[in-house]
């Protein structure tokens, strides 16, 4: 901040006109950036797309491992932070500082809380073996074997037996409608994973699903680990005084980048959690 | 030629020279470092791109020796691998994507906008510095254990079986693709926010167009690269599977992720350059350009055109008959936008008054180069003889004469055309001149006998060769050496001019652009107040001043409007 023009605007940079013309530019910059973060992302929905469509089956297997009810939670607390955010927006427009800080806070909050649910989640599957990368049998057996089906609470929708493996897990509030939906015309896709007669690729396969769920979850978590970083920093800047009605463009361009943040997971959410 | 301090409003003699000017506004080396002033900014990107160039220079120099003759010379097959790929990827990655945006459009720009600054000074700084970590995993890759995926990177060797630095390098790629991201969003919202009262988009510069342009392309797909990235190192590291067959995962997804970036950085390359030859050939033919709107579109349409056609680098990997067609026919729809672009310029030629100064001597090479260039891209976009020439020196050559005869010319040019504005010093066209004909006598030695012995079958990546092409080859490598004495001659002009070298007036060629308005070089501020914008190319309302040594704005100048 050397190059400070205009001795009453602390924060209106000397090439800039004046504020509006400063908030423009800012918005405009926000929007191209949230564009490429878009495509940035693009490239690992796209790697989704075209791997769920060549292993359709190992996308409907593998999902039922993932935690719907702590993915359900990590998605509302997200839009709460969403919430909180574009508030903050308004507070800062009004000059109410006080009420900025505290939505500020309440979405960094949030933000921290998102990360410690996707923590127990990560622990968890990396304590069953499920490490991005490892695509040994061991792995597999380990994870979706009969030693650990029970914590991993699969549904396999075959006569009688899956009807046991589903009690012991019972996690998924809709299990009934997996059993239903995969009893029709994916039956034989569907066999259990440790059955000897599945094919030893298919198996394999398996991790390409694991692989995609932890780059697209992973540099979303690493994004709303930036957007922690930004959002402290707009809240130490509030405490002091430093947003107006007339200079609050940090606010609303971190809020931007938050609300794409949130956006990512909305769609990550149903593509790995509720897929079938 | 006047000097003046302190800018005094002299309607008659604008300030021409300032001894007070941005170069010795601060001292010390960290009013360098951490400048936010993006002519500073830019000087430092050019410093960095220049050793980079020497850098990939050497390396070329190091090829051309081993090939000179056939069988194995001072090098080992693996050796050699290294050295063909840091050589592809220092130039493609370290020189020519940041070369024009980074080095030259950064002092340029905002120049041209009459604008203080760009719109984001700090982010400028920033992408300056992601350069910099970038270069700094290159220099590393370059002392352990180096790199020989080629510049591509193509899975699976870059993933498995392959003992070399891919992890260092392709994260050093990571950052320089962020780097020219944040550098293009910058640009756009500088063209878009910043411009002065009376510039409405069809009085843009046609360099600021062709900037706006590759601004598009940066954003929008150098993201892509960043994540191909990024997933093949998780691949590397970790071995995700992503890329891997055994596991699922499918090596040619790689290359379609990898080509949806690095066509359009293609044109990341060219279009800044075909931005600097429109300033030059009106500026140089004293004549407004042929076609303003036509070559602006097309810069415009080259970017949009340019995300559908990536699919022709995989002609023969596994492409459906239908992807190819397409693909091949979208191809052929690039050369439209680049003909106009040619035409317009011959067509702005015609009857100017042509001064043979040396950036219009670069300018006029590269219309000679890469004509070239471009009509033999065609033979690539059919599918019939692309697939035999496919992997030959055949397309070597073809891009050679596009990205180097294309844009490391057109960089000579602007940076010769700029040179005065950056530096405040004339240098000698004697040898500037000199330096530009022999490189270009070199360079068409080095390469056109490779589009020869590319359609007879020398494959390329090579170390070694059967005796029937070692005329070819050593034609090439004695061109090499002669456009290593014409780029040593362009340096030493330059150079030299910075030491010895008359101070030079605001507008030394005549040129109408805004950017030529301030004093050379220009105060820490670039302008008072934004200047009025005209019609960029009205080369009348400049005349020749003896006294001054350049051009001055005529004065009660009134334009005759055109519609």
């Amino acid at each position: 901040m050397s190059d400070h023009g205009h001795g009453d605007k602390p924060f209106l940079a000397h090439h800039f006109e004046d504020e509006d013309h400063q908030f423009d530019s800012g918005k405009l910059g926000i929007w191209a950036f949230l564009v490429t973060e878009v495509l940035f992302f693009s490239g690992l929905f796209c790697a989704y797309a075209i791997y769920r469509s060549m292993h359709p089956d190992v996308f409907q297997y593998a999902a039922q491992a993932l935690d719907t009810k702590l993915g359900a939670i990590n998605t509302s607390v997200l839009i709460l932070s969403s919430l909180t955010a574009a508030w903050a927006v308004r507070n800062a427009q009004l000059g109410q500082k006080k009420a900025l800080c505290l939505n500020l806070a309440i979405t960094i909050a949030c933000a921290f809380g998102f990360m410690g649910i996707k923590y127990l989640e990560y622990s968890h599957k990396i304590h069953l073996g499920i490490i991005p990368g490892n695509s040994t049998e061991q792995y597999l057996d380990g994870a979706f074997g009969e030693p650990k089906a029970e914590q991993v609470a699969f549904v396999v929708p075959q006569e009688g037996e899956g009807e046991e493996q589903h009690a012991a897990g019972g996690e998924h509030a809709d299990d009934a409608a997996h059993a239903e939906g995969g009893g029709q015309d994916h039956a034989h896709e569907l066999a259990p994973w440790n059955d000897p007669a599945v094919d030893g690729i298919q198996k394999q396969n398996l991790a390409i699903f694991f692989a995609i769920y932890y780059c697209m979850t992973g540099l979303h978590g690493i994004h709303v680990l930036l957007g922690i970083v930004v959002l402290v920093w707009l809240l130490s800047r509030a405490l002091r005084g430093h947003f107006t009605p007339t200079y609050y463009g940090p606010i609303d361009f971190a809020a931007l980048y938050w609300h794409l943040v949130d956006l990512i997971w909305i769609y990550l959410f149903p593509l790995l959690y509720l897929i079938n | 030629m006047t000097q003046v301090d302190v800018p005094v409003i002299a309607p008659d003699r604008p300030v021409q020279h300032l001894d007070h000017n941005y170069i010795n506004h601060s001292k010390g080396i960290l009013s360098w470092l951490l400048t936010l002033d993006h002519k500073r900014i830019g000087l430092m990107y050019l410093a960095g791109i220049s050793a980079s160039f020497f850098l990939g220079g050497l390396f070329a120099m190091a090829i051309r020796l081993e090939l000179f003759a056939p069988g194995m010379q001072f090098m080992s097959a693996e050796q050699y691998n290294q050295v063909f790929t840091l050589h592809g990827a220092v130039m493609v990655f370290l020189f020519i994507i940041p070369g024009i945006p980074a080095a030259l459009g950064n002092v340029v720009l905002p120049l041209m906008l009459g604008a203080k600054d760009v719109a984001f000074p700090r982010l400028n700084l920033g992408s300056f510095y992601l350069w910099i970590s970038g270069a700094g995993f290159f220099v590393y890759t370059l002392l352990t254990k180096g790199l020989d995926t080629g510049w591509t990177f193509y899975t699976p060797y870059s993933t498995t079986g392959n003992n070399t630095a891919v992890i260092s390098a392709t994260f050093g790629v990571f950052l320089l693709g962020f780097s020219s991201i944040f550098t293009g969003l910058n640009f756009l919202v500088t063209i878009h926010k910043m411009r002065p009262p009376g510039m409405t988009w069809h009085k843009l510069p046609l360099f600021l167009w062709g900037m706006y342009g590759t601004a598009i392309m940066q954003i929008l797909a150098t993201p892509v690269l960043g994540i191909t990235l990024l997933l093949l190192i998780m691949e590397s590291t970790l071995g995700i599977g992503i890329f891997d067959p055994n596991k699922g995962g499918d090596p040619v997804l790689y290359q379609h992720f990898f080509w949806f970036y690095s066509h359009p950085a293609v044109y990341i390359m060219i279009l800044p350059a075909m931005a600097v030859i429109s300033e030059v050939i009106a500026a140089f033919s004293r004549k407004h350009i042929f076609g303003y709107r036509m070559i602006a579109y097309s810069s415009v349409s080259i970017a949009l055109l340019s995300f559908l056609v990536w699919g022709h680098h995989m002609f023969v990997s596994s492409e459906s008959t239908l992807a190819t067609l397409i693909f091949s026919a979208i191809t052929f729809s690039i050369a439209i936008p680049s003909a106009i672009k040619v035409f317009n310029w011959l067509a702005t030629l015609y009857k100017g008054s042509v001064a043979l100064n040396t950036p219009m001597l670069y300018a006029l090479e590269f219309i000679w180069l890469f004509t070239i260039g471009g009509l033999t891209g065609l033979f690539l976009a059919v599918l019939s003889t692309d697939v035999a020439l496919h992997d030959t020196y055949f397309v070597v050559a073809h891009f050679h004469y596009v990205m180097v005869g294309g844009t490391l010319f057109a960089f000579f040019a602007g940076l010769h055309y700029w040179w005065p504005k950056m530096t405040g010093k004339m240098y000698s066209e004697t040898s500037s001149r000199l330096g530009s004909i022999v490189a270009f006598i070199g360079f068409n030695l080095a390469f056109f006998p490779q589009f020869i012995m590319g359609s007879r079958g020398m494959p390329r990546r090579y170390a070694d060769y059967k005796p029937d092409f070692e005329l070819f080859h050593q034609l090439s490598s004695v061109g090499t050496a002669i456009l290593g004495v014409g780029l040593a001659i362009v340096a030493y002009s330059l150079v030299r001019s910075l030491f010895s070298g008359k101070k030079a007036p605001a507008n030394p060629w005549g040129s109408a652009t805004i950017e030529w308005e301030c004093p050379s070089p220009p105060p820490h501020h670039n302008f008072d107040h934004p200047p009025a914008a005209t019609d960029p190319y009205d080369m009348e309302r400049v005349e020749w001043n003896e006294e001054v040594g350049g051009y001055v704005p005529v004065q009660g100048y009134r334009p005759v409007v055109h519609h």
